[in-house]
């Protein structure tokens, strides 16, 4: 029955007068229009109030003018992005939040999945979902980004770069579960142990090694996500959640902890996940993801309908901590001016901010940069591209902007 | 041996190892909260974990060797099994198929390391992976694509051995072990360097 009354909403106004339905949305959805030019727009009745609508649902959806949508590559070893121009606030759907796995997404039963710890500890233990879930919960807002996030603007800035393509590989969300410092003490961490090696339950048994320093400080094992269970693209039942640290040591589908003195030296801390530099070497160990912000609107595809005030918005975030300043410049640079940081800024989260701009109709670019509470400033792709040289792989979080030409078409600007 | 590279201490074990220093000790605030946090209950929930359980999961190799299986494998017998089994993504020469199948086999640019400047210079085991362990542990995990995990040790051995080969790092009628992986130096092994970025104004 609830096919039937969304179909017959639907048939109702097609019946009618097609376009002219859609008078009252606003014109700045036009770009997202033209791009979705080849599936025709649904079509509402003239006037809602005068039909009843749709029945309660067992799980609801959006509507059907809102469509947001990550980026699949097809293959098991691939990424999807966040739309991060269609969304507001700080908190990502889980459903679009960004994707990056090596060996697809593994099926796992929640009743045969166990944690395994051993190695350094007083008792190796084995740990079943409902034994974790039994511990004091915790929830916690924290952003995951993956460190190769934004090595397009970095290495090949072109004009028709998105939101979701320049910076999509990040998302904020509400984790719960229990700090990895519950677990340690459950075992008994030996003090001799300095490093742990985190391992995932998916195709390639995903191995990262982290310092077991960042254990007891803040990691958490989640098993929640946005107030559900994780969703399984991120690590249903189980994930390593280390906040600030790049996101693929956030290991999903976790099942073995082993507490060790040295690094492991896994293919995902030497081939991957390593900086190379313009002076002949490579950094090892870079964890911390450093302050970033991108203004996710104005921004490509969507076109500015005419001059006045628009509010430009964006996200914020840093791995070091808090984000404490945002400043937005609409001159390519030339001047800056603070945003405004909407409460609550929490550390190691996103933070939206947002200002308002009244554009007067001639070319602009629009920027924005990062201040976060270690005093780093988020600094322009020349300034990085000096010290890391174009062909460092990972931590690309310079500042980048959108161009608004005079008849409000949007692009890309990475030349900074 | 396993090497002792922890933070600030043992410089020349960690450089023995051919491996990076780790990073330094956390900042004193989150110190501070890794110090609350070592203080606390403990609940009791789980279960023992029994010595026949923790080794069936516990296949990792680490840097120092421990974890290293038994077994052997040769470059002939390597190469049968890398041509049947992983040629068909990572490449009949082991060129890897761009983006997603790594390049596996290639030693250029023979002078210097300059990955950092040129974006299109492939990285390979040969010119850029700093340990021999990694190969035999990630081959032995995850490989081959479409049954991972199968390999025996003894064919873990000898697909190792002749991508090692290939790459011109041991000879090509090695017949690799525990004890040969350990003697490999690898080319890249002194080229990677910790993480100095600490936060505030420096960019790095």
């Amino acid at each position: 029955m609830t096919d039937l009354s969304r179909r017959d909403l639907l048939a109702g106004a097609a019946a009618l007068v097609g376009g002219a339905v859609l008078a009252g949305l606003p014109e700045s959805v036009e770009g997202q229009a033209a791009k979705a030019a080849a599936a025709p727009r649904p079509v509402a009745p003239p006037d809602p109030t005068k039909l009843q609508g749709g029945p309660t649902s067992a799980v609801g959806s959006r509507s059907p003018y809102v469509t947001p949508a990550r980026t699949p590559t097809g293959e098991t070893v691939g990424n999807s992005l966040t739309p991060l121009q269609e969304l507001s606030g700080t908190i990502t759907p889980s459903d679009v939040h960004f994707e990056r796995h090596h060996a697809g997404v593994p099926s796992i039963d929640p009743l045969r999945h166990e944690l395994v710890i051993h190695g350094l500890v007083e008792r190796p233990m084995v740990f079943t979902m409902e034994d974790l879930q039994r511990l004091p919960p915790v929830t916690r807002t924290y952003f995951i980004e993956c460190s190769g996030n934004g090595r397009a603007s970095y290495r090949d800035p072109k004009p028709d770069l998105t939101p979701q393509k320049a910076g999509g590989l990040t998302g904020n969300t509400e984790w719960t579960g229990v700090t990895l410092a519950q677990l340690f003490r459950e075992v008994g961490v030996k003090p001799e142990a300095e490093w742990f090696l985190a391992e995932g339950g998916d195709a390639c048994v995903m191995t990262r090694s982290v310092p077991v320093a960042k254990g007891w400080e803040d990691a958490l094992l989640v098993y929640g996500q946005n107030g559900e269970p994780l969703r399984p693209e991120q690590g249903y039942p189980l994930r390593l959640l280390l906040p600030g640290y790049e996101g693929n040591m956030s290991v999903k589908w976790l099942r073995r902890i082993e507490l060790g003195t040295a690094p492991w030296m896994t293919r995902w801390e030497t081939s991957k996940y390593t900086d190379p530099l313009p002076n002949g070497t490579a950094r090892a160990w870079s964890f911390a993801m450093d302050a970033m912000s991108i203004i996710t609107a104005p921004a490509t595809p969507r076109k500015l309908s005419g001059k006045g005030w628009w509010p430009i918005s964006g996200l914020a975030w840093s791995g070091r901590g808090k984000v404490t300043r945002v400043e937005v410049s609409t001159d390519g640079g030339k001047r800056w001016q603070d945003a405004e940081l909407v409460a609550p800024v929490l550390s190691k989260a996103h933070t939206r901010f947002t200002h308002m701009w009244e554009w007067n109709g001639t070319e602009a670019v629009l920027l924005s940069r990062a201040t976060d509470e270690t005093g780093y400033v988020q600094p322009t792709r020349t300034a990085l591209l000096e010290v890391r040289g174009k062909g460092t792989d990972f931590h690309f979080n310079h500042v980048r902007g959108w161009r608004v030409a005079p008849d409000g078409q949007i692009s890309f600007y990475g030349e900074t | 041996m396993r090497c002792a590279s922890i933070p600030a201490v043992l410089v020349v074990a960690a450089a023995a190892c051919g491996a990076p220093q780790p990073p330094a000790a956390v900042p004193s605030g989150e110190a501070a909260e890794a110090a609350i946090n070592k203080e606390g209950p403990r609940y009791g929930l789980g279960r023992s974990a029994d010595a026949a359980r923790v080794a069936a999961l516990d296949i990792d190799v680490g840097a120092d060797g421990r974890g290293l299986p038994a077994g052997r494998g040769s470059v002939a017998d390597g190469e049968k099994l890398y041509q049947a089994q992983c040629g068909n993504c990572h490449g009949a020469q082991g060129q890897g198929m761009a983006p997603v199948y790594p390049a596996l086999i290639g030693r250029e640019p023979r002078e210097g390391f300059p990955f950092g400047t040129d974006p299109k210079l492939v990285r390979t085991v040969g010119n850029y992976w700093s340990h021999a362990t990694t190969l035999v542990d990630y081959v032995r995990r995850a490989m081959p694509l479409t049954a991972p995990g199968s390999l025996t040790d003894d064919q873990v051995y000898a697909v190792s051995a002749y991508i090692l080969a290939a790459n011109e790092i041991i000879p090509k009628d090695a017949v690799l072990d525990s004890a040969g992986v350990m003697a490999i130096q690898m080319p890249a092994k002194d080229r990677f360097v910790p993480d100095d970025r600490r936060g505030g104004p420096e960019v790095k």
